[in-house]
């Protein structure tokens, strides 16, 4: 099959070439190393506060591994600030609390506001925490009084039938006592069915804290838009390039002097470098979960798949763009005209609150849905329903893209 | 059986403004080299290619194996070597050898015998597994004839294939091309070294897209009355320019 002679041609010669090799499996690794690094270096910064009278409840909480605490006798803020370089003041009058920031850098300002914020929810929290815990000794207790009352009544119940069973016994009456027994039945049942789902109601109460899970970073919170953006950026490049170098060099017109169909040039190329894209794909997603503990809400396999449709419309995208082109210069040119424009459109700033033009233009771009699926996979555990209507674009991208080609190749040759 | 293997009619082509190909006629019997003799830029390729289909002719019609071209069928059947070698540089020759013999649907059980065969006839077997980007112009010359060769084709068209290549092999080529005429293989030759022409059966003489003259060799030489096929073309050349400037 000619088809699998491109491809068979195109592995051939991805694995010769070992710098574009590298480029394309171990340059997202890279780069995504360098972002986890670059995201999580926030919280490796720590800011210095001063407090003056506060609770030690207060700063108990506050003092995370981002702030550092230090006590002063003094409740003149500015002076403090000057006087001790920190970043920020906190005093206390009653139950109001005074903070001031020297706001010199914005970071560490930042720094203490969350902390700062975050520790009074904490301790918001834990005060509710103890009231609920009174309340549920108080529960329980009264439980364990009911308990007790059915308990005895109960058994007030079964004796009473115990003997009336055989007082019906001795006066012959077989009727009564069967109809008897079946209510002394009942009534032991009941008290037993009735303990049980009073223990399993008593284990409900949970506590959750909102801010508990510190670990949800930045790096995060955009993965998808990167992870998309990067291996839709390399396969664009080197797709592009390669049919284009396949043009310059004459090869593309040789390989249309034979009975190739101009689809199955397409083809081959679409499943040669999109088995590179799988790869790099997988390489790229189990490497960037797996080294930086991405706590994954959805399937893994949708991440893939999406990444992977996203890979495809690059290929095509790459390759169409490449027939507009005649070295690898202008190659690059359409880089930040086509491929860097759509990062902007990834989830990075909310699409919904753009202007109505902009919204417009992000839904010509295949990262806006592509990461969009993504995240909405990462972050909120979303299912095949959820995020089949951006994969079908995604698709209806690449189908268009691919027949474009299909026709663009008749530039080489009519049939 | 197939008589003529191309047969090309009035067959005009421009580019912008300037016609490269003028009404041009060529038929190509069985058994035959045929030489199409012009200076660079005479139209020659344009031609070739126009008789592959790969180029689209303003008019005129194109018959190969006694198909309309374009018809991408018959190109399983033609052995096509372009004037620039259009090899893959970082595969071996054998590799490139492969993907080609593929693509022109040779059997899988015969593509080994089939490479040794083309390889042998340019001399190359022995460098079969090094990789292209390591050969010299004249050896991807002689890889890009054995591309031509494998799939045993009875039609060959070579855009001037012995182009770069030192003289001993020259000669041995011309000889290979001339077992294959001997076994009914026909061929189209373009080139612009005016010795080569006398080894043609046959001669087109094209210059500003337009056939000067055709024939024989000893035919051509006798009806212009000179020794060589050289100044045979300066002859009709200056004819041609006489005849332009008339107008
Ligand atoms: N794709 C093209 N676009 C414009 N002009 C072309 C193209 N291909 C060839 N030409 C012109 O047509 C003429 C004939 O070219 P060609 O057939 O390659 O000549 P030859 O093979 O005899 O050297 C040349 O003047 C060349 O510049
Ligand atoms: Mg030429």
């Amino acid at each position: 099959m000619r088809t699998m002679a491109i491809v068979r041609r195109v592995f051939k010669q991805m694995l010769r070439d070992k710098r574009t090799l590298a480029l394309m499996l171990l340059a997202p690794l890279l780069i995504m190393t360098l972002m986890y690094f670059l995201f999580q270096n926030n919280t490796t910064q720590v800011a210095s506060l001063g407090v003056h009278h506060v609770d030690q409840s207060v700063v108990n909480v506050i003092d995370t591994k981002n702030v550092t605490i230090h006590h002063y006798d003094s409740s003149q803020a500015r002076k403090m600030i000057k006087q001790h370089d920190l970043d920020g003041y906190l005093t206390q009058k009653n139950g109001q609390l005074t903070i001031t920031y020297s706001n010199s850098n914005p970071t560490n300002t930042s720094l203490i506001k969350a902390s700062l914020q975050s520790g009074l929810v904490k301790l918001k929290m834990k005060t509710l925490v103890t009231v609920t815990k009174k309340q549920r000794a108080a529960l329980e207790s009264q439980q364990a009084a009911l308990k007790k009352l059915t308990a005895a009544q109960t058994q007030a119940t079964v004796t009473k039938l115990k003997t009336a069973i055989a007082q019906a016994q001795a006066r012959g009456d077989q009727a009564t006592a069967e109809k008897l027994q079946k209510q002394l039945k009942q009534a032991t049942a009941t008290t037993s069915s009735s303990t049980q789902s009073a223990k399993a109601t008593s284990y409900t109460t949970k506590s959750h804290y909102i801010y508990g899970s510190s670990d949800s970073t930045f790096f995060e919170s955009f993965l998808a838009a990167f992870l998309g953006f990067f291996i839709f950026f390399f396969v664009f490049l080197i797709s592009g390039v390669s049919l284009l170098n396949e043009r310059t060099t004459g090869t593309l017109s040789r390989l249309l002097a034979t009975p190739i169909r101009r689809s199955e040039i397409i083809m081959g190329y679409l499943i040669g470098y999109g088995g590179f894209a799988i790869i790099q794909t997988v390489l790229t997603v189990v490497f960037t979960i797996t080294v930086f503990k991405i706590h994954l809400v959805g399937s893994i396999w949708l991440v893939f798949l999406t990444n992977l449709l996203l890979a495809l419309v690059a290929l095509t995208l790459g390759i169409f763009i490449s027939t507009f082109t005649n070295s690898e210069f202008q190659m690059m040119q359409f880089i930040p005209l086509i491929v860097v424009p759509q990062i902007f459109f990834a989830g990075l700033v909310p699409v919904d609150g753009m202007a109505s033009w902009l919204q417009a233009i992000a839904h010509i771009m295949p990262l806006y849905y592509g990461a969009n699926a993504m995240t909405d996979v990462v972050t909120k555990g979303a299912g095949l329903g959820d995020i089949g209507v951006n994969l079908l674009i995604l698709v209806g991208f690449m189908v268009v893209l691919t027949m474009l080609n299909i026709v663009g190749m008749k530039r080489y040759r009519k049939v | 059986m197939v008589t003529d293997y191309v047969i090309a009619k009035q067959v005009s082509k421009h580019f912008g403004h300037q016609q490269v190909l003028n009404q041009i006629d060529l038929t190509l019997p069985a058994g035959m080299i045929y030489g199409l003799i012009g200076p660079s830029g005479a139209g020659k390729t344009t031609l070739i290619k126009s008789i592959l289909g790969m180029e689209a002719v303003d008019s005129g019609t194109v018959k190969v194996m006694d198909t309309v071209m374009p018809n991408r069928a018959v190109m399983a059947q033609v052995g096509y070597m372009a004037q620039s070698d259009a090899l893959y540089e970082t595969l071996t020759a054998r590799e490139n050898l492969t993907f080609f013999g593929q693509l022109m649907s040779v059997p899988k059980i015969k593509l080994a015998q089939m490479i040794d065969y083309a390889a042998g006839l340019v001399d190359l077997t022995t460098q079969l597994d090094k990789r292209v980007s390591g050969y010299s112009g004249g050896m991807k010359r002689r890889l890009s004839l054995a591309i031509a060769l494998i799939q045993d084709p009875q039609l060959l068209i070579l855009d001037e294939p012995t182009v770069g290549i030192d003289p001993e092999l020259r000669q041995q080529i011309w000889t290979e091309l001339n077992k294959l005429k001997d076994i009914g293989k026909s061929m189209i030759v373009t080139t612009h070294v005016m010795d080569e022409a006398e080894r043609c059966d046959y001669l087109m003489l094209i210059r500003h897209g337009i056939a000067l003259a055709e024939g024989t060799p000893a035919a051509l030489k006798q009806q212009y009355a000179v020794d060589t096929i050289e100044q045979v073309f300066l002859k009709a050349g200056r004819m041609q320019d006489a005849n332009d400037g008339n107008r």
